[in-house]
């Protein structure tokens, strides 16, 4: 791309030459349309109707009923624990990742990739493994068990464990959006903030955090949306206790076997408005880092 | 040269220090008390507690239709990544998006949905159920779950390769008189071989371990649609922990080995992309 300029005549053939030649690298109309229809179908059975029938049928014993399965008491108590969890284990691993994306980006040390292999590590055990990790250490039978029953601590089957569960499942989302963030961005801009005099949390706050900040706030919705949702892990810990340790997919679950389809759907359906709303900032994030590289980019061009 | 410049920023004692330490807690220390409990439980008991016959069920389903699903994603997923790279139709734009659902959406909300779709008096159901295909509580609810939660790995892996595909190769090959099909079998299959196989194991990871959407839509029948996360919940709830963490470090072998293979096969499809 780089060298000569081009001129307009020369971009004129050039595009004529791509019209041309892409009769050999096009397949026949029947075939493309075969293929996009399977793809359409594929994508109608598997990611449409799913989402919209969490709908229709949240919605099928009209708004009344929708409203209230929303507002009973249980319900309401699973709405709030959930949010508690993940207002609890959310900013933990947002802490961590980080710290993790600091030490891991900005220095060189031994060992490194190993360190970043194990912060992958919760990723490849199923989360009901990691339910029972928690149980063994703190449960009745566990490590722990009978020394937190003698001070009278409750970690499984309440609150806490439920958190370790969620923190454990979400460990790598912030650290893993963060480190190649920070990698790309280098280490000047802090050394002449450190040089100009400013101290460590000046440097970071106003030089290291607004050049990440899109990448983290990319790991915080996605490790957001794992929190919320999450339900093996919890599943095992929690207990099930109505109004008490129930979180909103667990309560989706008890409301399933006790025959409440339409109640099930409502409460699915928060969870579901909660992945739209990942998806689309999601969607606004990639955007918005397609467009600044394209004017990026742009700028080299018109510079050369 | 480069080394000083690193070492005047500072943090990397408490930065480094807190990542260690937050990390045992969370994430090493459980492992190893799940490593350590299962050596309490000798060679013998341990054999006879991860094979018994109610356990070699449950990982034939668990490996089973988690091998069926990554298939199916490998070929709709590539399918529909090619559609989604190389073709412009309406709505393309919206389907893309749509394409990290499952991966966004709480495994418990895609049990209970795809469960009811496929019931029978599902909107798919009703008409797939006279047709003799059962998606709700067999074996095959469990592949269709399991396709769902894997299908944004086999696509979102392959995408970008696609992308970067040069179109130069290709014109290169019919100028010198290669067929379309010669073409994507000799040229582009090649190329997208280590994406699609890397999706596929990423798609067959995460299926293994999955757990959410299936207790919904399989209905947990014993011997038939009981997958091994289930039954290490069963063994819990009988208070049979030793049954547990048998079964739980089985599993946890068997994901390392493939965490292993998918490295190894990200580093192969690495060297297609510069």
């Amino acid at each position: 791309m780089a060298g000569a300029p081009s001129t307009d005549s020369e971009a004129l053939r050039r595009r004529a030459g791509r019209v041309q030649s892409q009769r050999g690298t096009e397949e026949p109309p029947l075939i493309k349309w075969t293929l996009i229809a399977i793809a359409l179908l594929f994508s109608a059975v598997f990611l449409l109707l799913p989402l919209v029938n969490v709908f229709a049928q949240a919605f099928s014993k009209g708004l009344p009923a929708y409203w209230n399965s929303l507002t009973e008491p249980d319900s309401r108590s699973a709405i709030r624990l959930t949010l508690i969890v993940a207002a609890i284990s959310v900013p933990l691993n947002v802490l961590f990742g980080v710290a993790a994306a600091w030490a891991i980006a900005k220095f060189e040390f031994r060992g490194k990739s190993l360190l970043t292999t194990l912060i992958d590590l919760p990723f490849s055990v199923s989360p009901v493994v990691a339910g029972l990790m928690f149980i063994l250490l703190f449960g009745l039978q566990g490590y722990f068990g009978k020394w937190l029953d003698a001070h009278d601590l409750k970690i499984i089957f309440a609150i806490p464990g439920i958190v370790l569960a969620t923190v454990f499942v979400t460990f790598p989302f912030v650290a893993r959006e963060l480190i190649p963030v920070m990698q790309a961005t280098g280490t000047e801009q802090e050394q002449a903030a450190l040089t100009l005099g400013a101290n460590a949390w000046q440097t970071f706050w106003h030089v290291t955090l607004p050049s990440v900040k899109w990448g983290l706030i990319y790991g915080i919705i996605l490790c957001n949306a794992r929190a919320m949702g999450e339900f093996g892990a919890v599943s095992v810990v929690s207990g099930h206790i109505t109004g008490q340790t129930d979180t909103m997919p667990l309560r989706v679950e008890k409301l399933y076997n006790d025959y409440q389809g339409a109640a099930a759907f409502a409460v699915a359906s928060l969870l579901a408005l909660l992945a739209l709303l990942t998806l689309g900032i999601k969607t606004f994030l990639e955007w918005r880092q397609a467009r600044a590289y394209e004017l990026a980019q742009r700028a080299v061009e018109e510079l050369s | 040269m480069a080394k000083r410049k690193f070492n005047a920023l500072p943090g990397f004692g408490l930065t480094m220090g807190f990542t260690l330490f937050y990390l045992s807690a969370i994430v090493l220390i459980p492992i190893a008390g799940l490593f350590l409990k299962s050596l309490e439980i000798s060679w013998h008991d341990f054999w006879r507690l991860a094979t018994t016959e109610r356990a070699l069920a449950a990982y034939k389903l668990t490996f089973g239709a988690s091998l069926v699903a990554a298939l199916a994603n490998a070929a709709f997923g590539t399918i529909l990544a090619w559609v989604l790279v190389r073709y412009e139709f309406s709505g393309k734009r919206f389907i893309d998006g749509l394409v990290d659902f499952p991966f966004a959406l709480p495994t418990a909300v895609a049990g209970l949905t795809l469960a009811n779709l496929f019931a029978e008096n599902g909107w798919l159901g009703q008409w797939l159920v006279p047709l003799g295909f059962r998606g709700a509580f067999t074996p095959l609810g469990v592949v269709i779950a399991l396709t769902f939660v894997g299908m944004p790995f086999a696509v979102r892996t392959l995408q970008p390769v696609l992308e970067n595909l040069e179109r130069e190769v290709e014109e290169a090959a019919a100028t010198l008189g290669a067929s379309r099909i010669r073409t994507f079998f000799s040229i582009i299959a090649p190329t997208l071989l280590p994406a699609v196989t890397t999706g596929f194991a990423l798609a067959f990871a995460r299926a293994v371990g999955e757990y959410g959407s299936i207790v919904f839509i399989s209905g947990n029948i014993r011997y038939q649609t009981e997958i091994a996360p289930q039954l290490i919940v069963e063994q819990l709830e009988e208070y049979n922990y030793p049954g547990a963490v048998a079964l739980a470090v089985v599993l946890m072998v068997s994901s390392f080995v493939m965490l292993y293979v998918i490295n190894w096969l990200e580093n192969w499809s690495g060297r297609y992309q510069n």
